[in-house]
């Protein structure tokens, strides 16, 4: 039964075009159990990762699915005669502040930004990876805004808590402490506070 | 001919002062708030002499950078009281700007749906014919009259053509067809014209059936285009109701 159960759960993978989840997979095989069936997963996803092919199982959104390696971009992309569309720096601003805030109002993205985001985003949404998630109780009743199964999907992202975490808010807030309780350290502090690098490596291989 | 130009490096003030902090190679945390502010007012200069619209975000932040230097230069602060530091009105921002801009970047660096990674697609305009058991194609009047034909050919009414006075009403049919398919709601094309012997009533039959599909009440289909058509009711049957 184990060794079948591992095939049926990668036939099932290898035929679907979305990731799937072992909750949907156990729905399809109703002698195993979830768990059975995530143990099923966890095999193949290591049996493909060390067998070493241009393609192997990756866990998104919730799910597993088969994924080409990056390696393989350049070649898949001129089969299919297309370009990757490309999501602007401020597209991906405004999606990373979506993304870490949510549920987010439109007026505190554009207080982070310090431009208006209207446009940004409506174009977010239509492309599928933010949505209106309800509204929140103030005058106006303004829209809350969040990131949709879609963007876990196009980041390659389990869940929304493994995007990766943001060190320099917590060292910022640690700062600010510090600055109120011993001013005279602030100098010396301050020197050694990351700035975060808006340039490429400055180091090149010799 | 005037030219509007939107300068897309800096989008907005918060980038553009990142941009004065990088350039002067000064401390975030330590903002050398006059230059800063002389730098960026010049910029805001700049940009009017260019004929570009400054929008307002532009203009606010202006504002609360002469506002901060202002403070920056009353006794008060200078001598060190409890005073927060004026500058973390922009400093918190800043960092917080600079923080969700790292975090684009990450984003921007991860392995891309249909960019860097792909998936297997499906063709589910292939899988809808199969899970569906034969799909049900509208007959349309060509088809039925094709049929019709058919029928009139395969079983050879010319043979038994008899001269007779009109018997069959186009009503009456109508009727008989509304009373066939009330009992069994589905019947196929051959069905209804089962039992009749002549090629007038076959007409007939068949001119009640375009009535009834022109009125909307039987819709007409076809598996495929050699199975037979079939007739299914479109209109309730008021027995059923009433039980």
């Amino acid at each position: 039964m184990n060794r079948s159960l591992k095939l049926i759960v990668e036939a099932l993978l290898f035929s679907s075009d979305r990731p799937l989840s072992p909750k949907e997979i156990r729905s399809w095989i109703p002698e195993a159990t979830v768990s059975e069936v995530t143990s099923a997963l966890q095999e193949l996803v290591e049996e493909y990762e060390h067998l070493g092919r241009s393609f192997a199982i990756k866990e998104v959104a919730g799910g597993y699915q088969f994924r080409t390696h990056p390696m393989f971009a350049p070649f898949i992309l001129s089969m299919l005669k297309t370009t990757p569309s490309r999501l602007s720096r401020a597209a991906l601003e405004t999606l990373a502040i979506v993304a870490y805030k949510q549920p987010i109002l439109r007026q505190e993205i554009e207080r982070l930004r310090g431009v208006d985001v209207g446009g940004i985003l409506r174009s977010l949404m239509e492309k599928g990876l933010i949505r209106i998630v309800g509204r929140k109780n103030l005058p106006g009743r303004p829209l809350i805004y969040g990131t949709t199964k879609k963007f876990l999907e196009v980041f390659g992202l389990k869940d929304l808590n493994s995007l990766p975490k943001l060190k320099e808010i917590k060292e910022l807030a640690g700062h600010e402490q510090e600055t109120h309780q011993e001013k005279e350290d602030q100098e010396s502090e301050s020197k050694e506070a990351p700035i975060p690098s808006l340039s490429g490596p400055d180091n090149r291989p010799g | 001919m005037d030219y509007q130009v939107k300068l897309e490096i800096f989008e907005g003030p918060l980038d553009l002062l990142l941009h004065l902090i990088h350039k002067n190679e000064v401390d975030i945390f330590d903002i050398p708030i006059a230059t800063i502010t002389d730098q960026y007012l010049e910029y805001l200069d700049m940009m009017r002499a260019l004929n570009v619209t400054v929008a307002t975000d532009f203009l606010v932040m202006a504002s609360t950078l002469v506002h901060i230097k202002s403070k920056m230069l009353l006794p008060d602060y200078e001598q060190g009281t409890d005073e927060e530091d004026p500058r973390v009105e922009i400093t918190r921002p800043l960092l917080e700007y600079m923080n969700l801009k790292s975090a684009a970047e990450e984003l921007a660096e991860r392995e891309i749906l249909q960019k860097d990674v792909f998936t297997r697609p499906l063709d589910r305009t292939l899988l809808d014919e199969v899970s569906k058991e034969g799909p049900e194609v509208e007959a349309n009047i060509f088809q039925l009259i094709t049929a019709f034909r058919r029928i009139i050919e395969e079983e050879q009414y010319e043979t038994r053509l008899k001269i007779e006075a009109a018997r069959w009403s186009v009503k009456e049919k109508t009727a008989y067809l509304v009373a066939l398919l009330r009992e069994k709601r589905s019947v196929y094309f051959r069905e209804i014209f089962e039992g009749q012997l002549t090629i007038s009533e076959l007409i007939v039959t068949f001119l009640a059936l375009l009535e009834l599909v022109r009125a909307g009440m039987v819709r007409v289909f076809q598996p495929t285009q050699d199975r037979d058509i079939r007739l299914e009711a479109k209109f309730e049957n008021q027995d059923d109701n009433n039980e």
